[in-house]
């Protein structure tokens, strides 16, 4: 018999088990730390947590490898040699604050709008807005205007809330789900979760997505659609349902403006925009008395269809009717847009009879009591168990704003908008649409904070951000014409706009978590030029001064002039705050804090600290106290207990009060951080079930909302599929009023300021040759690197190394490229040489590669000769941030509504090259390791018994 | 030669893997790798950590790969890869030290590392190739199932699972007990036709594969338009006297 040896089942797994809030991404799930012996043993799930109920995905699996990285920056720097030469010096953080608070100083003495603050993967944004509002700068955003700003907009001015953050499929209902392009971007782990709940509950997954990779390969139905024609594909839909009366009309007039009369005046200053009554109410027709009446009222027969008289003797038309006219012409028929979107048009109908079928013949009931807004009680709550999801691959076109409105539009007429197995809003959204406030930034002037918050809703040409000789207040030209619903700000544009002058210089740089000189900027070798670039008149850098904070040695580093180092996630204090970008479900709000695990073994700070630090030395308004003294002197922690936006509403929701047990509203408790500490770093609040749906009509919800501060009043949300802020900037190109665009932006504006939404040709395709760049490309998003490429993952990096570029089977064979060739990819904006793999499952006018997987050689600690640097590339380089205009205006690569920067708009051509060295394309020479980084191992023993 | 158990023990614990919800993001084997490089088997290592030719010992590991036709035809499959603990394991058998063994008990294949010379007759007896060398230790290593979790008293009991289900985002694996036909992993290998990877090996894998579950079937060909024969814009007029309530 065989003698098995004795092995310990039970061995000690920690000494102690913390729980806070992983940052391998943007996802924001609740983590278990176990620390064994002062080092972080193992990083699981929390299964009470709103966002991930215990599971991890792949980078939150691999987070001690980031804590541990050995290229995590050690003490601040300060350049000595060129800039981007990587020659630092290491300073006592005394001196570096000293020497930022010196240039910052002198900005707000003299114009402070010369400083760009601009921050990249920050999930402190209510920190930093309003740091920069009280330093007085408009020049403030985050990276949402190169990632998603196209959706969250899209929703935010038609539907009140937006895919992610502000809303989510009915996971456990939905019967029919839809998914537009690549979405491995963010809500990791409630996707793949809900993804499986789906398919385990038998409901159909159809992706539509140029690409099968990721998801879609578990969808039901691929759809790989050519990109930038996910709209027409939509209003193909639309079209069907339209003429198959396929459509929820009680949910239009209950919950939309379908029904709310548009004045038909061709030419008159206010045609297209609502006709109102004396007291500026929205009219509609009743049917039952003939007559006009407040469209919010309740218990009346609106029409739908229509041409009605209004007072005044002119005529208007219900908005719905304009959308019947618009989406039922043959222009939108699926036989019309099947060539364009590169699908059959039978299968786009069949699509529109599956929605149909399930909407309308597959209903679901809750029997659940609930009163709607007015006051009528229901005695079940209807579900039209369709839901759709989409992100990055929608945004990222300069199509977007108008293609997620149209998404909205879709699943609005289908009434599975806030419903059962339908799309679902999280608190705290609905919100008012367009949510306030406006954007500030007019009339920055020395030493003196902003009126308001630099990013915000505009709702017409009176809100923009322009000079009086119409010049853009901003560096990036948010709020300008350029770009008039620039929630979100345009940060591909800042270092372009700042190196050109235009629409003037500044003088400091001051970014945190931003990979500007890498992959997170388009035109990267451009931009690498521009960083370095001097003035030849003065010597000086045309970008005078760069301050950076990153926790580790990436590309941008060694642009910098001062290099502030962070901590890592499993170092500090956070909060995940409502007041920024929450982490609610649909059942109920929730927030969330990180605390140290460990503490930091370097000379680091974290940043948000810091930048109160920062706030005090140069006295800002709301960091000073009235004696000069630092109003929170504890950072961060303390700025998190007892920062109040209003009274009683602070950055946490949870535990506040003198006693700690008021929630949502209520004094400072200095006992709060205590508090979520006990119960594992979050806050949720589980609505009542009554409250769970239709929240923008449901009055128990509003109610709700009104009290924790979502809402100020508890009047209903009315949804907007016609949209009347965009056709007052229409209005504005066609002449009227006191604030219109330049003439060379009158036809711009004219097109893509809709009130409905419209589809139209991406603007590089639509500028560029087709027979010279006769194909797509777009990038995929791995969904175990996305947003963790910072760590340079000993473990991530095994799984994915380098990347190739992806061609259809049959493209390959058209250009004569077989796996494992070289070939030189060539857009209007330059070249690269990649190495080629081929595919199936990719529409066949589309190349494709990984994001964000090419490094610089050097970078991260990562030994010159990595795969990363050596064979993995970037599609940056072919991106320009401006358009190819024919008289070379410089317009940006960007929607025309909203700024979002329009990555995926790209067009290539791909022809064999040489292998010659089987190196990528372009290289660049080695960055230095920065002084205090050590070599990194060659072996990693990381566990392995003392 | 090392022998196997006389006879299968009362539980054979395996893991159900469903290739219809695996989306391929390697949570798995990541979450799996944290556990286990401080665990029963530590360290896992990784030769070139930050270096070209980066390599590691990987108890998981989830390939990507199509199949089955040519552009929309092809089927993209995420394959996730671990020892599937066989009641025939051929891994043990060929080892001459006695290193690789099956638990009686349970029928967890293991590796005493004491003992192995690191010869590699095991993993070129596993056709799955579970078996991970660890170049700088010279010694054989390979999935323990979680063993030091599984049983862990120092754990809650509901953290009791291997760290690779407990971690999975969409649930597409189960663990559980082979011996018992009430198991969940019993159940599902029933309900959904799980099937043995490589049965002609004989090896005979307690752990199961569940396929994809066949597509939703589409839906009807299109919606018929409810077009009225009026000129104009008489499309509209079925919503004329549409009576609607707000």
């Amino acid at each position: 018999m065989f003698d098995e040896p004795q092995i310990d089942l039970s061995p000690s797994v920690a000494d102690e088990v913390k729980f806070t809030t992983c940052y391998m991404c943007a996802c924001r799930c609740g983590i278990k730390v176990h620390v064994k012996d002062g080092q972080i043993r193992y990083i699981e799930g929390n299964r009470n947590h709103p966002v991930n109920k215990g599971v991890l995905c792949g980078k939150g699996s691999s987070g001690i490898m980031q804590h541990y990285s050995p290229a995590r920056l050690r003490k601040p720097l300060k350049r000595v040699g060129e800039r981007g030469a990587g020659e630092f010096v290491e300073i006592e953080w005394d001196e570096a604050l000293a020497l930022a608070a010196d240039w910052l100083g002198n900005i707000r003495k003299t114009d402070p709008k010369k400083l760009a603050f601009f921050t990249g993967r920050d999930q402190s944004q209510s920190l930093t807005g309003w740091w920069a509002m009280q330093f007085g700068t408009p020049n403030f955003a985050a990276h949402g205007g190169f990632c998603s700003v196209n959706m969250a907009a899209a929703g935010l001015y038609t539907i009140g809330g937006s895919f992610w953050e502000f809303g989510e499929p009915d996971w456990d209902r939905a019967k029919y789900f839809m998914m537009f392009g690549v979405a491995e971007d963010h809500d990791s782990n409630p996707i793949k979760t809900g993804l499986g709940k789906l398919k385990a509950r038998g409901a159909k997954f159809v992706s539509v997505n140029p690409i099968r990779t990721g998801y879609s390969a578990i969808a039901d139905e691929w759809i790989g659609i050519r990109p930038g024609t996910d709209g027409l594909f939509v209003l193909a839909l639309v079209h069907e349902l339209l003429h198959a009366d396929k459509i929820d009309l009680d949910y239009l007039v209950r919950y939309t403006n379908a029904h709310w009369l548009v004045i038909r005046d061709d030419g008159a200053a206010d045609h297209g925009l609502f006709a109102r009554d004396g007291d500026g109410d929205h009219l509609c027709w009743d049917a039952s008395q003939n007559a006009l009446v407040k469209a919010k009222k309740a218990d009346v027969t609106p029409s739908v269809v229509g041409e009605f008289k209004l007072p005044d003797g002119r005529l208007a038309v219900p908005a719905f009717q304009l959308i019947a006219e618009r989406y039922m012409d043959a222009r939108y028929s699926p036989d019309a847009v099947a060539d364009q979107c590169g699908l059959p048009a039978d299968q786009i109908r069949r699509i529109a009879a599956e929605l149909a079928e399930v909407a309308f013949e597959q209903q679901i009931e809750l029997d659940v009591e609930w009163t709607d807004w007015a006051g009528r009680k229901h005695d079940k709550i209807v579900g039209r168990p369709v839901a759709m999801h989409a992100m990055r691959g929608i945004s990222a076109h300069s199509n977007g704003f108008h293609t997620c409105r149209a998404i909205h539009l879709l699943q609005t007429l289908l009434g599975a908008v806030e419903c059962p197995g339908g799309f679902r809003f999280k608190p705290p959204f609905p919100k008012p649409i367009p949510p306030g406030p406006k954007p500030s930034g007019r009339g920055a002037a020395p030493m003196k904070p902003l009126a308001g918050m630099p990013l915000g809703f505009t709702s017409g040409p009176e809100d923009l951000l322009l000079e009086a000789d119409g010049s853009p207040v901003r560096i990036d030209k948010a709020y300008s014409w350029d770009a008039p619903i620039a929630a979100h700000g345009l940060m591909h544009m800042v270092i372009s706009n700042a190196w050109k002058g235009d629409p003037y210089k500044i003088d400091t740089l001051f970014m945190y978590m931003a990979n500007m000189s890498w992959n997170s900027t388009m035109n990267t070798k451009g931009v690498m030029e521009m960083l370095t670039d001097k003035d030849p008149s003065t010597g000086q850098y045309r970008i005078p001064r760069i301050i950076y904070s990153d926790a580790f040695a990436s590309e941008m580093v060694s642009y910098a002039d001062l290099v502030l180092p962070d901590t890592t996630y499993l170092e500090r204090w956070d909060c995940i705050s409502l007041l920024d970008r929450p982490i609610c479900e649909a059942d109920g709000p929730a927030d969330a804090i990180r605390q140290p695990i460990v503490q930091p073994d370097r000379d680091v700070r974290p940043f948000q600290s810091v930048l109160l630090d920062l706030g005090a030395r140069l006295k800002l308004p709301g960091m000073t106290n009235e004696d000069g003294s630092a109003k929170y002197p504890g950072g961060y922690p303390d700025y998190i207990v007892n920062h109040e936006r209003a009274p009683g509403i602070g950055p946490l929701a949870g535990w506040r009060g003198p006693k700690g047990d008021e929630h949502g509203r209520g004094a400072p408790n200095k006992n709060q951080l205590e508090a979520y500490v006990d119960h594992e770093c979050f806050w949720h609040h589980d609505l009542p079930d009554d409250q769970k749906f239709y929240k923008f009509a449901n009055l128990a919800y509003l109610k709700f909302a009104c009290h924790m501060g979502f809402l100020g009043a508890s009047d209903q949300i009315v949804l907007q599929l016609y949209s009347e802020p965009l056709q007052k900037f229409r209005l504005a190109a066609e002449g009227h009023g006191p604030n219109q665009p330049p003439d060379n932006m009158r036809a711009r504006v004219k097109a893509t300021f809709d009130p409905l939404p419209i589809w139209y040709e991406p603007l590089e395709e639509s500028m560029v040759d087709k027979a010279q760049y006769p194909l797509h490309a777009l990038t995929q998003r791995p969904m175990i690197m996305y947003h963790s490429w910072g760590s340079q993952n000993v473990w991530l990096r095994q799984i994915l190394g380098r990347n190739k570029l992806y061609v259809s089977t049959a493209k390959a064979r058209e250009l004569g490229l077989v796996d494992g060739d070289w070939a030189r990819v060539t857009s209007h904006n330059g070249s690269i040489k990649v190495q080629i793999k081929t595919m199936e499952g990719v529409n066949p006018d589309t190349v494709w590669t990984w994001n964000a997987i090419g490094k610089r050689a050097g970078s991260w600690t990562l030994a010159p000769d990595a795969p990363e640097a050596r064979k993995g590339f970037l599609l940056n380089h072919l991106i320009s941030e401006l358009l190819p205009t024919k008289d070379g205006a410089r317009v940006s690569n960007s929607d025309p509504v909203t700024g979002q920067a329009a990555w995926f708009d790209l067009r290539v051509r791909v022809e064999k090259c040489e292998p010659g060295a089987e190196v990528s394309e372009p290289q660049f020479e080695p960055l230095k390791r920065p002084p205090g980084v050590a070599a990194p191992p060659s072996i990693n023993r990381y566990g392995a018994k003392a | 030669m090392t022998s196997l158990p006389a006879a299968p023990g009362e539980k054979r614990l395996g893991l159900v893997i469903d290739l219809d919800t695996c989306v391929g993001c390697h949570a798995c084997a990541t979450n799996c790798k944290e556990w286990n490089t401080s665990g029963h088997s530590a360290p896992l290592t990784d030769i070139n950590a930050y270096q070209a030719e980066q390599r590691g010992v990987w108890f998981n590991r989830v390939f990507t790969y199509e199949a089955g036709g040519q552009g929309g035809e092809a089927r993209t499959v995420h394959f996730p890869k671990n020892c599937l603990h066989c009641e025939k394991p051929d891994c043990v058998t060929v080892c001459p030290t006695g290193a690789s063994y099956k638990r009686a008990e349970d029928g967890i294949v293991l590796i005493n590392h004491d003992l192995c010379i690191g010869c590699k007759l095991c993993s070129w007896a596993c056709p799955y190739g579970a078996r991970e060398f660890d170049e700088d230790e010279g010694v054989m290593k390979k999935c323990t199932l979680c063993i030091d979790k599984i049983y862990n008293e120092n754990l809650p009991e509901t953290d009791r699972t291997p760290a690779c289900v407990a971690t999975c985002p969409s649930k597409a694996r189960h663990f559980g007990d082979f011996a018992d036909p009430q198991s969940n992993v019993s159940q599902l290998t029933r309900e959904r036709g799980g099937f043995d990877l490589m049965p002609e090996t004989g090896y005979r894998p307690t752990s199961k594969y569940l396929p994809p579950r066949p597509g939703k079937r589409a839906g009807a060909a299109r919606l018929a338009p409810v077009e009225q024969s009026m000129g104009g814009g008489g499309k509209f007029l079925r919503w004329v006297d549409r009576v609607l309530s707000r």
